[in-house]
């Protein structure tokens, strides 16, 4: 094997994950914490190399809107942000899912609401996985929790989004931003030559041959009885995604009878706080979804139904929003608690610790 | 003389564009969208450019204009064709990149984008159809409606003390280093519309060439918007917006 192990933030592992992915264009406007990722695409210099386009833009609406129009031709496109941006993307955001669009998204959170701190956060969870612009639409949403799973889930955010014509999300923190781990990066993978794009994506705009209808990238259906039948067909896909997709990684669920639900920065401290637990003698596990949509809901649904376990526990960066998830999954079945903290504190630890004694015991 | 001898490939005068669609399109009578969408694609199938032509159609009235043109197009949200645009021809610079905007989009809601993109000197053509009012959503006030004017959202006449001046976007993009040719046309008579076609025709040919982007504004009545007979509309688009958004090119650099 001649995989070569680097060190690097989580933000540059992204930027250079895309260029190995192929990637044909970034488009973005600079924003503490992810800055970095523009940063090293420019350094890089891909356009001398693999033929990538990186452009900054004049703004997060315009950003987003040319991911719009490069993901309609049929490329592999990607944008990032963080939290405000986000919010301006979130137009941009729906058109993409409306018109079935593959791109990729990331937003390295920090906190909210308003300007907040560039200190990292989980509160655009509601924003990612529940809608965040107008109309009902699903975005694939990846959490990684490791500088590894920044590059691995850019290469699986596309792959997943041109499987399913739809926006996937690399919802990270600026914790997991701005770290550096060692990373191996994923393998080069050519960008899509222009016969590929006809077979792979042959509904896109990449000039209209003789020989077929024109090619229209639009979410606009005046009559109410189409836009009816396009949203049936957007939710029959979200369910078969919901079937197939669900990712998520287990630490010492096996015996649990406490078990942390916990993704990005916050699982990364509650996969410690198992360990303290354990060596106080309480049986605690952890939950890491890797996909917050979708849940895995059936998952935790399953532990909810085992005798052994007495309760659950929600970890996030944010007053608690997974929770709802979590709470749905459980169905009244077992006690769900919540501890959060907020406006960029990370929790410790033991504050995980001490939140399991107090509220499931 | 009998009607075969008469009907002659020699004797044709004049034929409807194969790029334009046969559908009826939903423009009101006297609306100049239209006549603007047949000079495109007769550009375009004069060009012998169906195939490298990617269109961005607005938000607006002409948010239609992918059902009566027939090569690709994508449908942007409100004021974002030139960043759809720009993005499209950056990825595959040797398609034609047509953006058709009205003034709504172009000048309020997009105007950062428009501004951008022209800065940038994307090599697009953009088609500005002005005609200073938002038809489709039924006749409010747009950012080129001329002092006085009356319209749903200014019922007593745009009063600049409230409502600000009319902005005269395409002056401003003149300015800009990136514009390598913008235009005034209208295609109220058939001299109008001769020049018009011209215009498009220039523009298309510029954006091959990698020297900035060609701004085609088109001063243009909506009748219904104004409450006026087409006739009418010709009459008071010459008398009045001309004054305000005299024809001409404005930069041409070659």
């Amino acid at each position: 094997m001649n995989e070569e192990i680097k060190l690097m933030k989580g933000n540059e592992a992204i930027a250079h994950a895309a260029i190995r992915c192929g990637c044909d264009g970034y488009f973005g406007y600079p924003i503490t914490p992810q800055s970095e990722i523009m940063e090293t695409l420019m350094e890089e210099q891909p356009w001398k190399t693999t033929g990538m386009v990186v452009l900054q833009a004049e703004s997060e609406v315009a950003a987003v809107n040319m991911v719009y129009g490069g993901a309609g031709c049929g490329k592999r496109v990607m944008t990032s942000s963080s939290s405000p941006g986000m919010s301006l993307k979130m137009e941009g955001v729906s058109y993409i899912a409306g018109a079935e669009l593959p791109c990729l998204l990331v937003n390295v959170m920090r906190g909210g609401p308003g300007l907040g701190t560039i200190q990292p956060s989980q509160a655009d969870y509601f924003q990612a996985v529940k809608g965040g612009g107008h109309g009902d639409y699903k975005v694939i949403t990846l959490a990684p929790a490791s500088v590894q799973e920044m590059a691995d889930f850019t290469k699986l955010g596309f792959e997943l989004a041109f499987k399913y014509r739809n926006p996937a999300m690399i919802l990270a923190d600026g914790l997991i931003g701005q770290m550096m781990e060692k990373v191996i990066l994923p393998p080069f993978t050519p960008r899509f030559t222009a016969e590929e794009i006809s077979k792979i994506s042959p509904w896109a705009t990449y000039g209209k041959p003789a020989s077929r209808e024109p090619n229209v990238i639009t979410s606009l259906e005046l009559e109410s009885k189409d836009m009816e039948a396009r949203n049936l067909k957007f939710q029959a896909k979200y369910r078969e995604i919901e079937e197939k997709e669900v990712l998520y990684e287990e630490m010492n669920c096996d015996d649990a009878e406490y078990i942390l639900v916990a993704f990005g920065s916050s699982a990364r401290v509650c996969q410690k706080a198992v360990e303290t637990a354990r060596e106080q003698g309480i049986k605690a596990g952890l939950i890491r979804p890797k996909t917050l949509w979708p849940f895995p809901t059936r998952l935790i649904e399953s532990y909810a139904n085992s005798a052994k376990v007495k309760g659950f526990m929600s970890v996030e960066m944010n007053a608690g929003q997974m929770v709802e998830d979590v709470q749905l999954a459980v169905n009244g079945k077992k006690k769900v608690a919540f501890f959060g903290r907020l406006g960029g504190i990370v929790p410790t630890p033991d504050e995980v610790v001490d939140a399991i004694k107090e509220k499931l015991f | 003389m009998s009607t075969n001898d008469i009907i002659k490939p020699e004797n044709l005068i004049y034929t409807k564009s194969k790029i334009l669609n046969d559908v009826p399109m939903h423009y009101c009578p006297g609306c100049s969208h239209g006549l603007i969408h047949k000079l495109i694609a007769e550009v375009v199938e004069e060009m012998d450019i169906q195939e490298e032509t990617i269109g961005v159609a607005p938000v607006g009235c002409a948010v239609f204009a992918y059902k009566y043109l027939d090569f690709d197009f994508q449908e942007a949200a409100h004021g974002r064709a030139p960043a759809v645009a720009t993005a499209i021809k950056r990825l595959m610079p040797n398609k034609y990149v047509i953006t058709y905007q009205g003034d709504g989009d172009m000048a309020a809601i997009g105007t950062a984008e428009t501004i951008h993109a022209c800065n940038r000197g994307e090599n697009i053509v953009m088609i500005f159809v002005n005609n200073g009012i938002y038809g489709m959503t039924g006749g409010q006030m747009a950012p080129t409606t001329l002092e006085g004017m009356k319209t749903a959202t200014c019922p007593f006449g745009r009063d600049t003390s409230i409502n600000g001046y009319p902005l005269n976007i395409t002056d401003l993009l003149v300015k800009l280093e990136g514009t390598r040719y913008v235009t005034r046309q209208s295609v109220h008579t058939a001299a109008a519309v001769r020049k018009a076609k011209k215009a498009i025709r220039k523009g298309f040919e510029n954006s091959m060439e990698g020297k900035g982007t060609s701004v085609i504004e088109i001063v243009s009545t909506c009748s219904s918007g104004w409450k006026m007979t087409p006739d009418q509309s010709n009459k008071w688009m010459v008398e009045n917006m001309f004054p305000a958004y005299p024809l001409g090119d404005l930069k041409n650099e070659e």
